[in-house]
Protein backbone atom coordinates (compact mmCIF):
# COMPACT_ATOMS: atom_id res chain seq x y z
CA UNK A 1 0.00 0.00 0.00
CA UNK A 2 1.40 3.34 -0.85
CA UNK A 3 2.60 5.20 2.25
CA UNK A 4 1.18 8.90 3.41
CA UNK A 5 4.83 9.40 4.42
CA UNK A 6 8.13 8.19 3.83
CA UNK A 7 11.46 8.49 5.84
CA UNK A 8 14.56 8.27 4.27
CA UNK A 9 17.92 7.91 5.75
CA UNK A 10 16.95 10.57 8.21
CA UNK A 11 19.88 12.21 10.26
CA UNK A 12 19.37 14.79 13.34
CA UNK A 13 21.60 16.32 15.63
CA UNK A 14 21.80 19.12 18.09
CA UNK A 15 24.60 20.65 18.52
CA UNK A 16 27.42 18.03 18.29
CA UNK A 17 25.15 15.21 19.76
CA UNK A 18 23.33 12.88 17.20
CA UNK A 19 19.41 12.21 18.25
CA UNK A 20 18.56 10.14 15.57
CA UNK A 21 20.33 7.73 13.17
CA UNK A 22 19.31 6.25 10.08
CA UNK A 23 15.66 6.89 9.86
CA UNK A 24 13.88 4.47 7.02
CA UNK A 25 10.17 4.78 7.49
CA UNK A 26 7.20 4.06 5.75
CA UNK A 27 3.81 5.82 7.45
CA UNK A 28 0.93 4.10 5.82
CA UNK A 29 -2.31 5.59 5.07
CA UNK A 30 -5.37 5.61 7.27
CA UNK A 31 -3.71 4.10 9.99
CA UNK A 32 -2.45 3.89 13.29
CA UNK A 33 1.28 3.76 13.46
CA UNK A 34 3.03 3.82 17.03
CA UNK A 35 5.92 5.15 17.37
CA UNK A 36 7.46 3.02 20.64
CA UNK A 37 10.38 2.87 23.03
CA UNK A 38 11.65 4.05 26.49
CA UNK A 39 11.91 7.59 27.39
CA UNK A 40 14.53 9.76 25.75
CA UNK A 41 15.03 7.62 22.63
CA UNK A 42 13.92 10.47 19.85
CA UNK A 43 10.39 9.40 19.05
CA UNK A 44 8.99 12.95 20.37
CA UNK A 45 11.67 14.32 17.94
CA UNK A 46 11.06 12.23 15.11
CA UNK A 47 7.47 13.02 15.26
CA UNK A 48 8.50 16.80 15.49
CA UNK A 49 10.34 16.36 12.66
CA UNK A 50 7.25 15.43 10.47
CA UNK A 51 5.48 18.79 10.74
CA UNK A 52 8.84 21.01 10.81
CA UNK A 53 8.54 22.06 14.52
CA UNK A 54 12.60 21.31 15.07
CA UNK A 55 12.80 24.10 13.03
CA UNK A 56 11.74 26.39 16.29
CA UNK A 57 15.62 25.56 17.46
CA UNK A 58 18.10 26.09 14.82
CA UNK A 59 20.86 24.19 16.60
CA UNK A 60 19.02 20.68 14.79
CA UNK A 61 20.56 19.89 11.60
CA UNK A 62 18.79 17.76 9.65
CA UNK A 63 19.72 15.57 6.36
CA UNK A 64 18.02 12.77 4.47
CA UNK A 65 14.17 13.50 3.51
CA UNK A 66 10.38 12.94 4.34
CA UNK A 67 8.73 12.44 1.21
CA UNK A 68 5.01 13.57 1.39
CA UNK A 69 2.99 13.33 -1.94
CA UNK A 70 5.98 13.25 -4.07
CA UNK A 71 7.76 16.26 -2.34
CA UNK A 72 10.42 16.58 0.19
CA UNK A 73 9.01 18.21 2.85
CA UNK A 74 12.08 19.15 4.40
CA UNK A 75 14.00 21.13 1.70
CA UNK A 76 11.04 22.25 0.00
CA UNK A 77 10.21 25.30 -1.52
CA UNK A 78 6.29 25.05 -0.22
CA UNK A 79 5.68 27.21 2.69
CA UNK A 80 5.93 26.06 6.04
CA UNK A 81 2.96 26.67 7.07
CA UNK A 82 1.24 25.07 4.27
CA UNK A 83 3.27 21.54 5.38
CA UNK A 84 1.70 22.52 9.12
CA UNK A 85 -1.14 22.24 8.40
CA UNK A 86 -1.32 19.22 6.88
CA UNK A 87 -0.12 17.73 10.16
CA UNK A 88 -1.73 18.57 13.37
CA UNK A 89 -0.03 17.98 16.44
CA UNK A 90 -1.97 16.56 19.48
CA UNK A 91 0.44 17.12 22.49
CA UNK A 92 1.50 15.91 25.29
CA UNK A 93 -0.20 19.28 27.41
CA UNK A 94 -2.99 20.49 25.77
CA UNK A 95 -2.70 24.59 25.29
CA UNK A 96 -5.98 25.42 24.08
CA UNK A 97 -5.61 29.25 22.56
CA UNK A 98 -6.64 32.27 24.82
CA UNK A 99 -9.89 32.59 23.30
CA UNK A 100 -13.20 31.34 24.38
CA UNK A 101 -14.29 27.40 23.21
CA UNK A 102 -16.04 28.32 20.39
CA UNK A 103 -13.05 30.75 19.15
CA UNK A 104 -10.79 27.67 19.54
CA UNK A 105 -12.92 25.24 16.88
CA UNK A 106 -13.34 28.37 14.98
CA UNK A 107 -9.57 29.50 14.86
CA UNK A 108 -8.96 26.25 13.53
CA UNK A 109 -11.68 26.28 10.60
CA UNK A 110 -10.50 29.81 10.15
CA UNK A 111 -7.07 28.59 9.18
CA UNK A 112 -8.28 27.36 5.68
CA UNK A 113 -10.97 30.31 5.12
CA UNK A 114 -13.45 32.57 6.68
CA UNK A 115 -16.99 31.22 7.25
CA UNK A 116 -20.32 32.77 7.21
CA UNK A 117 -21.90 33.12 10.67
CA UNK A 118 -24.02 30.66 10.66
CA UNK A 119 -21.99 27.85 8.88
CA UNK A 120 -19.18 28.42 11.40
CA UNK A 121 -21.53 27.85 13.78
CA UNK A 122 -22.82 24.51 12.81
CA UNK A 123 -19.09 23.29 11.74
CA UNK A 124 -17.40 24.30 15.13
CA UNK A 125 -20.80 22.13 16.44
CA UNK A 126 -20.10 19.24 14.13
CA UNK A 127 -16.42 19.39 14.58
CA UNK A 128 -17.23 19.30 18.51
CA UNK A 129 -19.74 16.02 18.12
CA UNK A 130 -16.62 14.57 16.61
CA UNK A 131 -14.29 14.46 19.80
CA UNK A 132 -17.85 13.78 21.81
CA UNK A 133 -17.45 17.53 23.75
CA UNK A 134 -20.69 18.79 22.03
CA UNK A 135 -22.67 17.78 25.24
CA UNK A 136 -20.67 18.79 27.46
CA UNK A 137 -20.21 22.23 26.43
CA UNK A 138 -22.44 23.43 24.27
CA UNK A 139 -24.18 25.67 26.91
CA UNK A 140 -20.91 27.28 27.98
CA UNK A 141 -19.05 28.00 24.28
CA UNK A 142 -18.23 31.29 25.65
CA UNK A 143 -15.95 30.33 28.14
CA UNK A 144 -12.83 30.57 28.30
CA UNK A 145 -11.29 27.48 26.44
CA UNK A 146 -8.53 27.06 30.05
CA UNK A 147 -11.57 26.53 32.41
CA UNK A 148 -12.25 23.19 30.65
CA UNK A 149 -10.72 20.04 32.42
CA UNK A 150 -7.64 18.51 30.87
CA UNK A 151 -9.32 16.00 29.19
CA UNK A 152 -11.93 18.18 27.73
CA UNK A 153 -9.07 20.62 26.98
CA UNK A 154 -7.39 17.62 24.82
CA UNK A 155 -10.24 16.92 23.06
CA UNK A 156 -10.80 20.24 22.10
CA UNK A 157 -7.73 20.51 20.99
CA UNK A 158 -8.37 17.57 18.86
CA UNK A 159 -11.19 19.33 17.38
CA UNK A 160 -9.60 22.73 16.90
CA UNK A 161 -6.76 20.38 14.72
CA UNK A 162 -9.46 18.41 13.02
CA UNK A 163 -10.63 21.90 12.08
CA UNK A 164 -7.97 22.72 9.74
CA UNK A 165 -8.63 19.56 8.02
CA UNK A 166 -5.47 17.90 7.96
CA UNK A 167 -4.45 14.32 6.28
CA UNK A 168 -2.01 13.67 9.51
CA UNK A 169 -2.70 13.57 12.95
CA UNK A 170 0.68 13.67 14.99
CA UNK A 171 0.12 13.10 18.61
CA UNK A 172 2.72 13.26 21.17
CA UNK A 173 1.75 10.65 24.30
CA UNK A 174 -1.38 13.12 23.97
CA UNK A 175 -2.75 10.79 26.95
CA UNK A 176 -0.14 10.98 29.36
CA UNK A 177 -2.30 13.81 31.41
CA UNK A 178 -5.23 12.77 31.13
CA UNK A 179 -7.45 10.42 33.36
CA UNK A 180 -8.07 6.75 32.44
CA UNK A 181 -11.66 8.05 31.23
CA UNK A 182 -10.22 10.55 28.50
CA UNK A 183 -7.56 8.51 27.87
CA UNK A 184 -9.74 5.63 26.37
CA UNK A 185 -12.08 8.56 24.95
CA UNK A 186 -9.12 9.71 22.51
CA UNK A 187 -8.06 6.42 21.78
CA UNK A 188 -11.59 5.79 21.05
CA UNK A 189 -11.58 8.65 18.54
CA UNK A 190 -8.33 7.65 17.26
CA UNK A 191 -10.17 4.21 15.91
CA UNK A 192 -12.59 6.26 14.47
CA UNK A 193 -10.50 9.00 12.53
CA UNK A 194 -8.28 6.45 10.78
CA UNK A 195 -10.71 6.01 8.07
CA UNK A 196 -10.05 9.95 7.17
CA UNK A 197 -7.08 10.46 8.58
CA UNK A 198 -3.51 8.93 9.00
CA UNK A 199 -2.52 9.31 12.98
CA UNK A 200 0.80 8.84 13.92
CA UNK A 201 1.39 8.40 17.87
CA UNK A 202 4.84 8.37 20.48
CA UNK A 203 3.65 6.51 23.23
CA UNK A 204 5.76 4.76 25.74
CA UNK A 205 3.03 2.95 27.01
CA UNK A 206 2.95 -1.06 26.14
CA UNK A 207 -0.61 -1.67 26.60
CA UNK A 208 -1.80 1.59 24.67
CA UNK A 209 -0.06 0.31 21.79
CA UNK A 210 -1.25 -2.94 21.66
CA UNK A 211 -4.52 -1.87 22.13
CA UNK A 212 -5.16 0.83 19.26
CA UNK A 213 -1.88 0.07 16.57
CA UNK A 214 -1.90 -0.88 13.32
CA UNK A 215 1.92 -0.46 12.48
CA UNK A 216 4.54 -0.49 15.03
CA UNK A 217 8.25 1.53 15.00
CA UNK A 218 10.12 0.41 17.82
CA UNK A 219 13.32 2.89 18.53
CA UNK A 220 15.45 2.74 20.86
CA UNK A 221 18.65 5.08 21.37
CA UNK A 222 17.73 7.34 18.37
CA UNK A 223 17.48 4.27 15.87
CA UNK A 224 14.82 2.48 14.96
CA UNK A 225 15.38 -1.22 15.75
CA UNK A 226 12.50 -2.65 14.37
CA UNK A 227 9.15 -2.23 12.30
CA UNK A 228 5.93 -3.96 11.03
CA UNK A 229 2.46 -4.07 11.20
CA UNK A 230 1.07 -4.82 14.86
CA UNK A 231 0.63 -8.57 14.24
CA UNK A 232 3.76 -9.08 13.39
CA UNK A 233 5.55 -6.39 16.00
CA UNK A 234 4.12 -8.09 18.93
CA UNK A 235 3.37 -11.94 18.29
CA UNK A 236 6.67 -12.31 16.38
CA UNK A 237 9.15 -9.77 17.19
CA UNK A 238 12.34 -10.61 15.37
CA UNK A 239 15.26 -8.57 17.20
CA UNK A 240 16.35 -9.52 20.81
CA UNK A 241 15.86 -6.32 21.91
CA UNK A 242 11.93 -5.65 21.18
CA UNK A 243 11.66 -9.06 22.62
CA UNK A 244 13.02 -7.80 25.74
CA UNK A 245 10.44 -4.42 25.60
CA UNK A 246 7.83 -6.33 25.39
CA UNK A 247 8.16 -8.71 28.12
CA UNK A 248 8.88 -5.59 30.34
CA UNK A 249 12.72 -5.69 30.56
CA UNK A 250 14.52 -2.93 31.38
CA UNK A 251 16.71 -2.11 28.53
CA UNK A 252 20.41 -1.31 29.16
CA UNK B 1 14.92 37.88 56.09
CA UNK B 2 10.89 37.93 56.18
CA UNK B 3 12.08 41.21 58.83
CA UNK B 4 13.70 42.56 56.05
CA UNK B 5 10.83 42.33 53.92
CA UNK B 6 8.33 43.97 56.51
CA UNK B 7 10.31 46.82 56.94
CA UNK B 8 11.48 47.54 53.45
CA UNK B 9 7.99 47.05 52.65
CA UNK B 10 6.80 49.49 55.44
CA UNK B 11 9.79 52.36 54.42
CA UNK B 12 8.46 52.21 50.73
CA UNK B 13 4.20 52.64 51.90
CA UNK B 14 5.33 55.26 54.46
CA UNK B 15 7.11 57.00 51.59
CA UNK B 16 4.58 56.79 49.39
CA UNK B 17 2.32 58.27 51.48
CA UNK B 18 4.83 60.96 53.32
CA UNK B 19 5.09 62.33 49.68
CA UNK B 20 1.41 62.03 48.79
CA UNK B 21 0.35 63.94 51.69
CA UNK B 22 2.83 66.70 51.37
CA UNK B 23 1.60 67.22 48.06
CA UNK B 24 -2.18 67.12 48.50
CA UNK B 25 -1.51 69.64 51.72
CA UNK B 26 0.01 71.97 49.86
CA UNK B 27 -1.54 71.48 46.38
CA UNK B 28 -5.60 71.20 47.20
CA UNK B 29 -5.73 73.85 49.24
CA UNK B 30 -4.46 75.99 46.49
CA UNK B 31 -6.69 74.02 43.74
CA UNK B 32 -9.57 75.92 42.14
CA UNK B 33 -11.90 74.82 39.32
CA UNK B 34 -10.34 78.30 38.30
CA UNK B 35 -7.17 76.96 37.76
CA UNK B 36 -8.26 74.03 35.77
CA UNK B 37 -10.17 75.34 33.28
CA UNK B 38 -8.49 78.18 32.09
CA UNK B 39 -5.18 79.00 30.42
CA UNK B 40 -2.67 81.86 32.30
CA UNK B 41 -3.78 85.17 32.18
CA UNK B 42 -1.29 88.54 32.14
CA UNK B 43 0.84 87.81 35.71
CA UNK B 44 -0.47 84.28 36.36
CA UNK B 45 3.19 83.75 37.24
CA UNK B 46 3.45 86.89 39.66
CA UNK B 47 0.12 85.56 41.39
CA UNK B 48 -2.89 86.61 39.71
CA UNK B 49 -5.45 85.23 38.16
CA UNK B 50 -5.66 82.12 35.36
CA UNK B 51 -4.59 78.77 35.22
CA UNK B 52 -2.75 75.66 34.12
CA UNK B 53 -5.30 74.42 31.09
CA UNK B 54 -2.52 75.10 28.67
CA UNK B 55 -0.04 72.49 30.42
CA UNK B 56 -2.79 69.98 31.33
CA UNK B 57 -4.21 69.83 27.78
CA UNK B 58 -0.06 70.22 26.43
CA UNK B 59 1.12 67.39 28.78
CA UNK B 60 -1.99 65.11 27.39
CA UNK B 61 -1.73 65.87 23.40
CA UNK B 62 1.89 64.70 24.23
CA UNK B 63 1.91 61.95 26.62
CA UNK B 64 -1.23 60.49 24.15
CA UNK B 65 0.66 61.24 20.89
CA UNK B 66 4.41 59.71 22.21
CA UNK B 67 2.21 56.69 23.79
CA UNK B 68 0.98 55.90 20.63
CA UNK B 69 3.72 55.92 18.33
CA UNK B 70 5.65 54.53 20.86
CA UNK B 71 3.22 51.72 20.63
CA UNK B 72 2.82 51.45 17.21
CA UNK B 73 6.47 50.56 17.19
CA UNK B 74 7.23 48.60 20.58
CA UNK B 75 4.44 46.01 20.05
CA UNK B 76 5.35 44.66 16.67
CA UNK B 77 8.80 44.68 17.65
CA UNK B 78 8.12 42.76 21.29
CA UNK B 79 5.79 40.54 19.22
CA UNK B 80 8.75 39.46 16.74
CA UNK B 81 11.26 39.08 19.39
CA UNK B 82 8.98 36.55 20.90
CA UNK B 83 7.47 34.78 18.11
CA UNK B 84 9.61 34.19 15.16
CA UNK B 85 12.91 35.63 16.22
CA UNK B 86 12.43 33.05 19.39
CA UNK B 87 14.79 30.45 18.06
CA UNK B 88 17.84 32.88 17.31
CA UNK B 89 18.58 32.96 21.35
CA UNK B 90 21.38 35.77 20.92
CA UNK B 91 20.07 37.78 18.40
CA UNK B 92 17.15 38.29 20.86
CA UNK B 93 19.17 38.82 23.72
CA UNK B 94 21.46 41.20 21.99
CA UNK B 95 18.34 43.64 21.31
CA UNK B 96 16.94 43.06 24.87
CA UNK B 97 20.70 44.29 26.04
CA UNK B 98 20.78 46.92 23.67
CA UNK B 99 17.09 47.80 25.09
CA UNK B 100 18.16 47.78 28.64
CA UNK B 101 21.14 50.46 27.96
CA UNK B 102 18.85 52.98 25.74
CA UNK B 103 16.34 52.36 29.04
CA UNK B 104 19.30 53.84 31.07
CA UNK B 105 19.95 56.54 29.24
CA UNK B 106 18.78 59.46 31.02
CA UNK B 107 15.67 61.39 29.10
CA UNK B 108 17.24 64.87 28.96
CA UNK B 109 20.21 63.24 26.92
CA UNK B 110 17.42 62.51 24.25
CA UNK B 111 16.33 65.76 24.73
CA UNK B 112 19.61 67.33 23.80
CA UNK B 113 20.19 64.36 20.70
CA UNK B 114 16.98 65.77 19.55
CA UNK B 115 17.57 69.24 20.11
CA UNK B 116 20.69 69.25 17.53
CA UNK B 117 18.77 67.29 14.98
CA UNK B 118 15.76 70.03 15.26
CA UNK B 119 18.85 72.66 14.85
CA UNK B 120 20.19 71.23 11.85
CA UNK B 121 16.70 70.82 10.02
CA UNK B 122 15.90 74.95 11.43
CA UNK B 123 12.72 72.90 13.26
CA UNK B 124 11.44 75.24 16.17
CA UNK B 125 10.15 73.82 19.37
CA UNK B 126 6.67 71.76 18.54
CA UNK B 127 4.60 69.66 19.82
CA UNK B 128 5.58 66.95 17.24
CA UNK B 129 9.01 67.28 18.22
CA UNK B 130 8.45 66.55 21.38
CA UNK B 131 6.08 63.41 20.76
CA UNK B 132 9.16 61.91 18.83
CA UNK B 133 11.32 62.60 21.39
CA UNK B 134 9.54 61.60 24.29
CA UNK B 135 8.29 58.56 22.27
CA UNK B 136 12.09 57.58 21.73
CA UNK B 137 12.75 57.97 25.47
CA UNK B 138 10.07 55.79 26.46
CA UNK B 139 9.98 52.98 23.94
CA UNK B 140 12.65 50.96 25.47
CA UNK B 141 10.93 50.83 28.71
CA UNK B 142 7.59 49.95 27.00
CA UNK B 143 9.00 47.51 24.50
CA UNK B 144 11.34 45.71 27.51
CA UNK B 145 7.75 45.62 29.32
CA UNK B 146 6.39 43.45 26.93
CA UNK B 147 9.03 41.39 25.71
CA UNK B 148 8.93 40.25 29.73
CA UNK B 149 5.47 39.42 30.00
CA UNK B 150 5.45 37.83 26.32
CA UNK B 151 8.34 35.82 27.27
CA UNK B 152 5.74 34.19 30.18
CA UNK B 153 3.72 32.50 27.29
CA UNK B 154 4.11 28.89 27.61
CA UNK B 155 6.39 27.67 24.35
CA UNK B 156 3.88 24.28 24.64
CA UNK B 157 1.09 27.37 23.28
CA UNK B 158 3.51 28.75 20.41
CA UNK B 159 4.20 25.21 19.32
CA UNK B 160 0.20 24.42 19.55
CA UNK B 161 -0.06 27.76 17.12
CA UNK B 162 1.93 27.25 14.57
CA UNK B 163 1.35 23.44 14.49
CA UNK B 164 -2.35 24.07 13.45
CA UNK B 165 -0.47 26.17 10.07
CA UNK B 166 -0.78 29.67 11.33
CA UNK B 167 1.64 32.19 10.19
CA UNK B 168 4.03 34.05 12.63
CA UNK B 169 1.22 37.33 12.39
CA UNK B 170 -1.48 35.28 13.57
CA UNK B 171 0.47 33.81 15.97
CA UNK B 172 1.50 37.17 17.18
CA UNK B 173 -1.56 39.00 16.69
CA UNK B 174 -4.17 36.58 17.71
CA UNK B 175 -2.74 34.47 20.08
CA UNK B 176 0.05 36.52 22.16
CA UNK B 177 -1.86 39.65 22.25
CA UNK B 178 -4.59 38.31 23.69
CA UNK B 179 -2.82 35.92 26.17
CA UNK B 180 -0.60 38.59 27.68
CA UNK B 181 -3.06 41.39 26.82
CA UNK B 182 -2.98 42.45 30.72
CA UNK B 183 0.68 42.36 30.47
CA UNK B 184 0.51 44.72 27.84
CA UNK B 185 -1.95 47.36 28.59
CA UNK B 186 0.37 47.93 32.03
CA UNK B 187 3.43 48.00 29.87
CA UNK B 188 1.95 50.78 28.06
CA UNK B 189 0.39 52.71 31.49
CA UNK B 190 4.07 52.55 32.60
CA UNK B 191 5.08 54.21 29.75
CA UNK B 192 2.18 57.09 29.34
CA UNK B 193 3.40 57.98 32.91
CA UNK B 194 6.92 58.31 32.08
CA UNK B 195 5.57 60.34 28.92
CA UNK B 196 3.51 62.34 30.83
CA UNK B 197 6.20 63.11 33.89
CA UNK B 198 9.29 63.81 32.37
CA UNK B 199 10.67 67.21 31.92
CA UNK B 200 13.94 66.93 30.04
CA UNK B 201 13.19 65.48 26.93
CA UNK B 202 11.01 68.37 26.50
CA UNK B 203 12.36 71.47 27.54
CA UNK B 204 14.29 72.04 24.42
CA UNK B 205 11.58 70.41 21.74
CA UNK B 206 8.63 71.25 23.10
CA UNK B 207 9.11 74.48 24.38
CA UNK B 208 6.88 76.58 26.57
CA UNK B 209 3.48 78.67 25.64
CA UNK B 210 0.59 80.01 27.46
CA UNK B 211 -1.79 78.98 24.68
CA UNK B 212 -3.56 75.84 24.26
CA UNK B 213 -1.98 74.21 20.77
CA UNK B 214 -4.20 73.84 17.85
CA UNK B 215 -1.63 72.55 15.18
CA UNK B 216 1.42 69.68 15.93
CA UNK B 217 3.75 72.70 14.48
CA UNK B 218 3.29 74.84 17.39
CA UNK B 219 5.07 74.43 20.83
CA UNK B 220 3.24 73.33 23.57
CA UNK B 221 3.12 74.16 27.42
CA UNK B 222 3.41 70.85 30.04
CA UNK B 223 2.49 70.06 33.68
CA UNK B 224 5.91 69.06 34.48
CA UNK B 225 7.48 72.28 33.17
CA UNK B 226 3.88 74.37 34.37
CA UNK B 227 5.32 73.10 37.55
CA UNK B 228 8.89 73.60 37.47
CA UNK B 229 8.07 77.23 36.49
CA UNK B 230 5.57 77.55 39.05
CA UNK B 231 7.68 76.12 42.05
CA UNK B 232 11.16 78.59 41.16
CA UNK B 233 8.33 81.51 41.95
CA UNK B 234 9.25 83.57 44.97
CA UNK B 235 6.40 84.15 45.56
CA UNK B 236 4.55 81.43 48.04
CA UNK B 237 1.11 81.43 46.19
CA UNK B 238 2.13 80.69 42.89
CA UNK B 239 4.70 77.79 44.94
CA UNK B 240 1.36 76.40 45.93
CA UNK B 241 0.04 76.29 42.69
CA UNK B 242 2.60 74.14 41.59
CA UNK B 243 1.62 71.57 43.98
CA UNK B 244 -1.85 72.01 43.11
CA UNK B 245 -0.63 70.79 39.49
CA UNK B 246 1.85 68.38 40.53
CA UNK B 247 -1.73 66.90 42.27
CA UNK B 248 -3.84 67.40 39.06
CA UNK B 249 -0.70 65.44 37.49
CA UNK B 250 -1.22 62.66 39.44
CA UNK B 251 -4.97 62.20 39.71
CA UNK B 252 -4.48 62.17 35.64
CA UNK B 253 -2.29 59.38 35.96
CA UNK B 254 -4.61 57.70 38.81
CA UNK B 255 -7.54 57.79 36.22
CA UNK B 256 -5.68 56.06 33.54
CA UNK B 257 -4.25 53.58 35.99
CA UNK B 258 -8.17 52.70 36.74
CA UNK B 259 -8.98 52.74 33.30
CA UNK B 260 -6.31 50.77 31.83
CA UNK B 261 -7.08 48.12 34.76
CA UNK B 262 -10.13 47.17 34.31
CA UNK B 263 -9.76 47.06 30.86
CA UNK B 264 -7.10 44.42 31.02
CA UNK B 265 -8.89 42.51 33.42
CA UNK B 266 -11.75 42.19 31.08
CA UNK B 267 -9.82 40.35 29.20
CA UNK B 268 -7.44 37.94 32.12
CA UNK B 269 -10.15 35.18 32.02
CA UNK B 270 -8.77 34.08 28.64
CA UNK B 271 -5.17 33.67 29.82
CA UNK B 272 -3.61 29.80 29.50
CA UNK B 273 -1.33 29.28 32.69
CA UNK B 274 1.35 26.98 32.42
Amino acid sequence: MEPIISIKDLNLSIGNSSILRNINVDIPKNKITIILGPSGCGKTTLLRCLNRLNDLNPQVKITGSIIMHGEDILHTSTDVTEIRRKAGLLSQRPYPLPMNIFNNVAYGLRINRDLPRKEMHQRVEEMLRQVSLWEEVKDRLKEPAGRLSIGQQQRLCLARGLAVHPEIILADEPTSALDPISSEAIEQKFRELKDEYSIVMVTHVLRQARRIADYVVFMYLGEVVEQGTAKELFENPQKEMTQAYLKGLYLN
Amino acid sequence: MRTVMFLCTILIVTILFIILYSIFKKGLPALSWEMISQVPKGGYYLGKEGGILNAIIGSLYLALGSTVLALVVSLPVALYLNTQLVRYGRLTEFVRFLMDLMWGVPSIVYGAFAFTIMIALGIRASLLAGIITVALFIIPIMLRSMDEILKTTPRGLLEASISLGSTYSEVSYRVYLKQCLPGIVTAVLLSFGRAIGDAAAILFTTGYTDHIPTSLSQPSATLPLSIFFQLSSPIPEVQNRAYASAVVLMVIILIISIVSRILANRFIKHQIKH
